[in-house]
């Protein structure tokens, strides 16, 4: 047997002083070299841990195989064979806590690099071959007709998965393009759109009906979708309400949710003002408060708007941030200033209505929460003031009302969030299931996926034996 | 697409659109709004509904020439197209029978306010209606309100037309007067609005008012439309379009209307430099 190789083979990305003043995707990708010298690595062991520890169970070895020996078009079929948005979750999966940490050389420190390997194929399929591997499977005989709500990745793996089943599946999106938090979310320079168009389209190629800015809800309702000939409904609507803090002059121009700071940009284009018509405002300090993925996605965005200076405020110490570690070091090197142990207290602003200043306090950490992570504790006496012209408030976001509120029989708990059976996703309503954050509170694009295939499963499951 | 099936030239920078949506038709009630892309590079912008015609398949909607998106779609005409349109959203205004309920409409908000003033009748209210504007030149759809109105006074700030005064004056006089003002619904500029509620105020006459934040989504989303009400943060959009008149904090309103003055500025001079070049 070859000598194990522990050497990952790292994954060229833009210089971080470069890459700070443009939108262009910060990590450029293997070359077909590197991705097989990297898939050379793995030793196709025989208990693949890395398929189970992978929310959606792709053949991982099996793609890796294909990979190594060249043949890249049978690589993308074994890949897609599972996973409908390769080319998405080789970005923005979180890897590192997945099917990568179980990998047999992972207790080495030489886990073989999946998402990299992963992006590498779908990357390679979508350059060489568009839409071709794709025969559209809709409607089967026996096939029934589903109605999946919300296009983010939860519903296009619902939808996907439930075509191939051989239903009849309409896709609705409230918002002018499907893809979700895909598209409005997550910034253009760590998931490029025309990726997630790319994948969209794959979805669509296969037969699913993509219904763009239908407000389900509001134009319709999930009774009336039971009624009108849909047998059942899975709810992917997930986590897209805005939360505030609650603190004085969080009202003030230029204070905006996460969610309306990467709307702008992502989805309206707002860094291409005035060629696009949707403004954002430009700050010079900009501070975000909070420390997941979505605060270094914001903070990034602003530093790319052209902000002198950006600040993370985060109440808890460094080795608390929830964001991955890859983001978190992202941002640092393109410059981005990390304030631990602080919290806002308030904000301030001119006769105008526009922040300039925020008050903080400095905290300490206490004994651990509920969460496991320390509590962190007010300073008293601690205030200090720093001088800011733009807040985003990246502390997470709760589920839509708007379908809970319209639905009758369907139970939602305390915090907004669809009561669902765990594996399966089914809730107490007849012929309704849900997954993704609308069921969990924000989680991962992977966990959502994960969650909308095991409910095409049940789905399919429950209508075949209709 | 979302086709044009008729555009109509109102008064001076006001003009109607009637666009095919099937499916909003079926849905739309009175005091809601939908949001509009005009192309691919435009902004999304909230329009509460004039109208809808459940046969026809067609929602109604009025517009003002303000900024670069209200002025890009006056260039469009019947036969034309938009590449999104979405609703009904926000919740509609709430009709119920109450006795005597007075309509406001500021301006071109008389294409709101006749639905609503409709529905109130229909459901068995006495519908007084104030219809002001500026000037003569100004005033559509008086016999629209009219007719979906028991009665009507027109004001102009200019006495061009109908009585010389501000809608809030014979406002007062009715809540004055030997009416039993159960509800005000009073719709139109921001500062109409407020003086509405001040005006009646004294009176403890309950005064809904259907406010106009600068929105991203409409669906609830992003909270650009946060306003204060009553001491709380509520998002327009889910939350409204309606709300009581004296719990909402005007001056925040107005301030956040603002937010992005100077970048319309640029976006409308970017616009005109390519329109007349």
């Amino acid at each position: 047997m070859a000598k194990l190789n522990l050497n990952r083979v790292d994954m060229p990305r833009q210089e971080p002083e470069v890459r700070g003043k443009n939108y262009d995707e910060v990590a450029l990708g293997y070359s077909l070299e590197q991705a097989q010298e990297e898939a050379t690595r793995c030793i196709q062991c025989p208990k693949f841990p890395c398929k189970a520890g992978c929310p959606v169970q792709v053949d991982i070895p099996e793609f890796i195989l294909a990979l190594r020996d060249g043949n890249l078009p049978e690589a993308a079929k074994i890949l897609k064979g599972k996973n409908a948005l390769p080319g998405i979750c080789g970005r923005v999966c979180p890897q590192e806590t997945q099917c990568e940490v179980v990998c047999v050389l992972a207790k080495r420190g030489g886990q073989v690099a999946i998402g990299r390997l992963e992006r590498y194929v779908a990357d390679w399929e979508k350059a060489n071959m568009g839409a071709s591997v794709v025969t559209p499977v809709a409607g089967k005989p026996g096939g029934k007709k589903v109605a999946v709500i919300g296009s983010g990745p939860a519903g296009l793996t619902a939808a996907a998965d439930l075509v191939k089943y051989g239903h009849s599946v309409t896709l609705f999106e409230a918002l002018h393009v499907a893809g979700g938090v895909l598209m409005y979310g997550i910034p253009e320079f760590r998931l490029p759109k025309d990726i997630v168009q790319g994948e969209v389209d794959y979805v669509a190629s296969l037969g699913v009906d993509i219904k763009l800015n239908s407000v389900v809800g509001k134009l319709v309702t999930i009774d009336e979708l039971l009624e009108d000939g849909y047998e059942a409904v899975f709810l992917g609507t997930g986590a897209g309400l805005p939360m505030f803090m609650g603190i004085p002059g969080e009202n003030l121009n230029g204070i905006y949710s996460a969610n309306e700071f990467l709307t702008r940009i992502n989805l309206m284009k707002a860094y291409r003002f005035p060629e696009y018509d949707t403004p954002v405002r430009v700050g010079k300090n900009v501070a975000v408060i909070g420390g997941g993925n979505v605060a270094m996605d914001s903070a990034r965005c602003a530093l790319r708007l052209g902000a002198e200076k950006v600040y993370i405020v985060y109440r808890r110490s460094d080795a608390e941030l929830p964001a991955r570690r890859e983001e978190v070091e992202n941002a640092q090197e393109e410059g981005i200033i990390f304030k631990f142990l602080t919290n806002p207290k308030q904000f301030i602003g001119d006769e105008k209505n526009n922040v300039v200043a925020m008050e903080c306090f400095e905290m300490e950490l206490g004994e651990p929460d509920e969460s496991g992570r320390r509590r962190p504790i007010v300073k008293e006496g601690s205030e200090f003031t720093m001088e800011v012209d733009v807040v985003i408030i990246a502390l997470g976001t709760t589920p839509n009302p708007l379908i809970a509120q319209t639905t009758a029989g369907l139970e939602t708990t305390r915090k907004g969030t669809v009561v669902a059976d765990e594996t399966a996703g089914k809730t107490v309503k007849d012929r309704v299931w849900a997954g993704g954050d609308i069921v969990t509170g924000a989680a991962t694009v992977i966990s959502a996926m994960g969650a909308g295939k095991r409910a095409a499963a049940d789905i399919n499951e429950f209508l075949s034996k209709q | 697409m979302y086709k044009i099936l008729l555009r109509q030239d109102l008064v001076p920078n006001t003009h109607l659109f009637k666009i095919e949506a099937p499916e909003v038709a079926r849905k739309a009630r009175p005091g809601q709004f939908i949001v509009i892309r005009i192309d691919e590079k435009g902004e999304r912008i909230p329009l509460t509904v004039a109208g809808w015609d459940e046969k026809e398949g067609s929602v109604t909607v009025v517009c003002q020439e303000v900024g670069t998106t209200t002025r890009r779609l006056a260039k469009l005409g019947t036969g034309d197209s938009i590449i999104d349109f979405v609703g009904p959203l926000g919740i509609p205004t709430h009709i119920e029978k109450l006795g005597t309920v007075v309509c406001v409409a500021g301006g071109f908000a008389v294409a709101v306010v006749t639905p609503i003033a409709r529905a109130l009748k229909e459901a068995g209210n006495r519908v007084i209606s104030i219809l002001g504007a500026r000037n003569r030149e100004l005033i559509f759809w008086e016999e629209e309100l009219r007719s979906a109105s028991d009665e009507l006074i027109v004001t102009t700030d200019d006495g061009s037309y109908g009585r010389k005064a501000l809608v809030t004056e014979p406002l007062k006089e009715l809540l004055e007067g030997d009416e039993d003002v159960k509800r005000v619904i009073a719709i139109g500029p921001s500062i109409m609005m407020k003086f509405c509620a001040k005006t009646t105020e004294p009176f403890g006459v309950n005064t809904v008012v259907s406010l106009n934040p600068i929105m991203v989504d409409g669906t609830g989303m992003c909270g650009c439309c946060r306003v204060s009400v009553g001491g709380l943060t509520k998002f327009v959009c889910v939350d409204g379009p309606d709300f009581d008149g004296h719990q909402v904090d005007w001056d925040l309103l107005f301030a956040r209307q603002k937010t992005y003055l100077d970048e319309e500025k640029e976006s409308l001079e970017k616009w005109q430099g390519q329109a007349h070049s």
